[in-house]
């Protein structure tokens, strides 16, 4: 796992986000630049690597004491992993952590996910300024709730 | 920035010497577009450096023999055949593979009804990595990606009807490369064909995997003393089998430059056939069955110089180097694929004329077989219709365009040379830094072209949102209401059930005690320098799974973890 620190905030704690695959999906791209996007806009970024159980990225969301979770996978297996992190999330009690994810991804199943509570889909082409926009605005969100 | 462009050769005439300063006049006072996109006109999709105008002084330093030659001659430069596609269409051969065995079959037959010459099997992830479909691993990928294949009974489904000692098969799969070829010989042998006359590829190139694709199974060491065992298999025993497509696709999907992916496919290349002479094997027994595998992305002529620059390092290389001296040790035959990374879920027609532009510079750069991304692939498997658009499309660029017409059809273009050039430096260039490491396998292992990778993809990325570069439909000439259509298809859980039953049938159904026997012996070929490729066609005769054979190995070999980077 590798971790990063970021160039030094303002007094409150930078956000933490985690970006994860999951699956046998080898498709890596995508995961590495939005971690890197997310980092160079002064977030703090935990990627879990490859293979990664629902069970996994969750528990390295709560030690990591993340703010949100980000999961990429073009692996065709999206209706199968993000409603099985979703699960994972509410199991161990941290429904409120920003879960949203990316990858090829057909409009009516990313409509589908966000019913089941993925917060946000990006699908191939997004841009990244869009996708950091979204992780400050419902990160931010979560952590004046914390308090 | 205008530049002395265009060139002022040593022998250039008054007359043209005052052409060209009038030239650079009015390029000076000319002035360049602003609008969005422009912002990258000055260089290739990787960063190249290009001038507004190339010209004589450009290839002033090219000799004609040493450098270019004719088709068919050393260094291959403008073609490995004498009169190209005059002689011989390239191969027109579409990846396929989805669900289940018999799935896939009933797609075969129709490719194969409309005229395609060839088939190449697209396997699922857990295929690819090593997992029977009831893994528990396997959960949700069966039969998404590609065609699900546990045992060698699915193999036999898969080739139903189909005439394996005719057609010829490319199968991409890589960890488990040798049992796939240990399923397709035993498949044929089945069928009373003798492996001996069965014609294909397996593209079996596991350091791209740790490098771009991350299928892996086993560390790199044992990983590629099996690919040279099976090099080995197969020089001996099937004549008609190429055992390795080295791959650059999946590096350049990656993200990478086309210089990096011609510099880190061929450096894997060269690891193989040095892996093999320290076999002991001949060099010329094996190099003519090596081939290659390229990306074909949207900048059209920084491809065509890559697939030239690719055949030019390799001869050189192999001859030089390696000491080959069978010409065809020297060819650098390869199959290419359009840039599913160049594809948009937006305005996904779009993509049916990239396609077309980047199938067209694969064959202007000499390519021997060519797969067309279908227009709906970004967003899941492609229908059949989607598979039908592109297949067409290689046979309107093959028998309405004319580019067949005339081999190297841009070789002398003063632009296309000096970019054959330079991309060739800058492959080079990373030789030099990959040899400084101990060779591939070490840089591999040091992280070096992941790093290098990852690099270029966020410097790509960055560029088109700066609005550096446009990608149409994604940041600019978007369609806002954009409605996507229904028309995708889609793998349904009861392919992945139905699999899980149909393997654990396979497991009820044989003789146990003459799979746990199998397992053992190959266990113990594995511990010892043995050839694995005898006691893994024994494990398949004997109707072991794939998961099942793969867990032999791990024992031995143990599992490869990635040290993760971003």
């Amino acid at each position: 796992m590798a971790t990063t620190t970021t160039k030094p905030q303002t007094p409150a704690r930078p956000l933490r986000v985690i970006v994860a695959k999951a699956g046998l999906d080898g498709h890596d791209r995508g995961a590495k630049v939005i971690a890197r996007a997310l980092r160079d806009a002064g977030m703090e970024v935990i990627y879990t690597g490859l293979f990664q159980t629902p069970e996994q990225i969750v528990q390295t969301a709560i030690q990591e004491d993340a703010d949100g979770i980000g999961l990429s996978i073009l692996s065709g297996a999206h209706m199968t992993l993000f409603p099985l992190v979703v699960e994972q999330l509410k199991l161990q009690g941290v429904g409120d952590i920003v879960f949203f994810g990316g990858g090829t991804i057909p409009n009516d199943d990313a409509a589908e996910l966000k019913r089941l509570g993925v917060r946000e889909i990006f699908t191939p082409g997004a841009p990244l300024s869009n996708i950091i926009t979204f992780v400050e605005r419902e990160c931010g969100k979560r952590r004046e709730l914390e308090g | 920035m205008i530049e002395r462009a265009s060139g002022l050769g040593p022998d250039a005439t008054p007359e043209y010497r005052e052409l060209i300063e009038r030239w650079e006049a009015k390029a000076e006072r000319t002035p360049p577009r602003r609008d969005k996109g422009s912002g990258a006109v000055d260089r290739t999709i990787s960063d190249v450096p290009l001038k507004t105008l190339y010209g004589p002084d450009d290839v002033a330093h090219i000799d004609l023999t040493r450098d270019l030659g004719v088709p068919g001659e050393f260094p291959y430069t403008r073609g490995i055949h004498p009169t190209m596609y005059r002689s011989r269409l390239w191969t027109m051969r579409q990846f396929a593979g989805f669900g289940n065995a018999k799935q896939t079959n009933e797609r075969y037959h129709f490719l194969l009804s409309q005229g395609q010459a060839g088939l190449s099997v697209a396997f699922d992830m857990p295929t690819l990595m090593g997992y029977d479909s009831d893994s528990p691993k396997a959960l949700g990928e069966v039969g998404k990606c590609g065609v699900a294949i546990d045992s060698v009974r699915d193999m036999e489904t898969l080739f139903d009807g189909i005439d394996l000692g005719e057609i010829t098969t490319s199968m991409t799969i890589n960890g488990p490369a040798a049992i796939a070829l240990a399923q397709y010989i035993v498949t044929a042998e089945n069928k009373g064909i003798p492996r001996a006359k069965l014609g294909g590829t397996l593209q079996a190139d596991i350091l791209k995997e740790y490098i771009a694709q991350k299928e892996w199974i086993f560390p790199p060491r044992p990983h590629v003393r099996i690919i040279i065992d099976m090099m080995e298999f197969c020089t001996r025993e099937m004549p008609r089998w190429n055992t390795i497509s080295v791959s650059g696709y999946h590096i350049r999907e990656a993200g990478s430059t086309a210089a990096q992916e011609l510099a880190f496919t061929l450096a894997d290349g060269f690891a193989y056939v040095e892996g093999a002479i320290a076999r002991g094997m001949n060099v010329d027994d094996f190099a003519p069955r090596l081939s290659f595998f390229f990306n074909s992305h949207s900048d059209f002529f920084e491809e065509i110089a890559k697939f030239r620059a690719a055949r030019r390092i390799y001869a050189r290389r192999m001859r030089d180097q390696y000491g080959a001296k069978d010409p065809r040790s020297w060819q650098l035959r390869f199959h290419t694929q359009t840039a599913g990374c160049s594809a948009t879920a937006q305005q996904p027609e779009n993509n049916i004329v990239r396609v077309a532009f980047e199938a067209m510079a694969a064959v202007l750069g000499g390519t021997q077989s060519l797969h067309t991304n279908s227009m709906d692939e970004v967003l899941a498997l492609p229908t059949e219709k989607s598979v039908e658009i592109a297949l067409r499309t290689q046979q309107v660029l093959a028998y309405e365009t004319g580019v067949t017409s005339v081999a190297d059809p841009l070789g002398g273009s003063y632009f296309v040379e000096a970019l054959t050039d330079e991309i060739e430096r800058q492959a080079l260039e990373y030789f030099d830094r990959i040899a400084e490491f101990g060779g591939m396998v070490q840089a591999v292992e040091a992280g070096f072209p992941q790093r290098e990778i990852a690099d270029a993809s966020y410097r790509y990325q960055r560029s088109i949102e700066s609005g550096d570069r446009v990608i149409v439909g994604v940041n600019a000439f978007e369609k806002p209401d954009e409605v996507q259509s229904p028309d995708l298809l889609k793998i349904g859980v009861e392919i992945e059930r139905g699999q899980a039953r149909s393997v654990q049938d396979v497991r009820a159904g044989r003789d146990a005690a003459a799979v746990e026997a199998s397992l053992a012996a190959l266990k113990r070929v594995c511990q010892s320098d043995a050839n694995v490729m005898p006691a893994l066609i024994e494990c398949v005769r004997a109707v072991a799974t794939e998961g099942e054979i793969v867990d032999a190995m791990v024992e031995v070999f143990g599992r490869y973890t990635e040290q993760t980077q971003f």
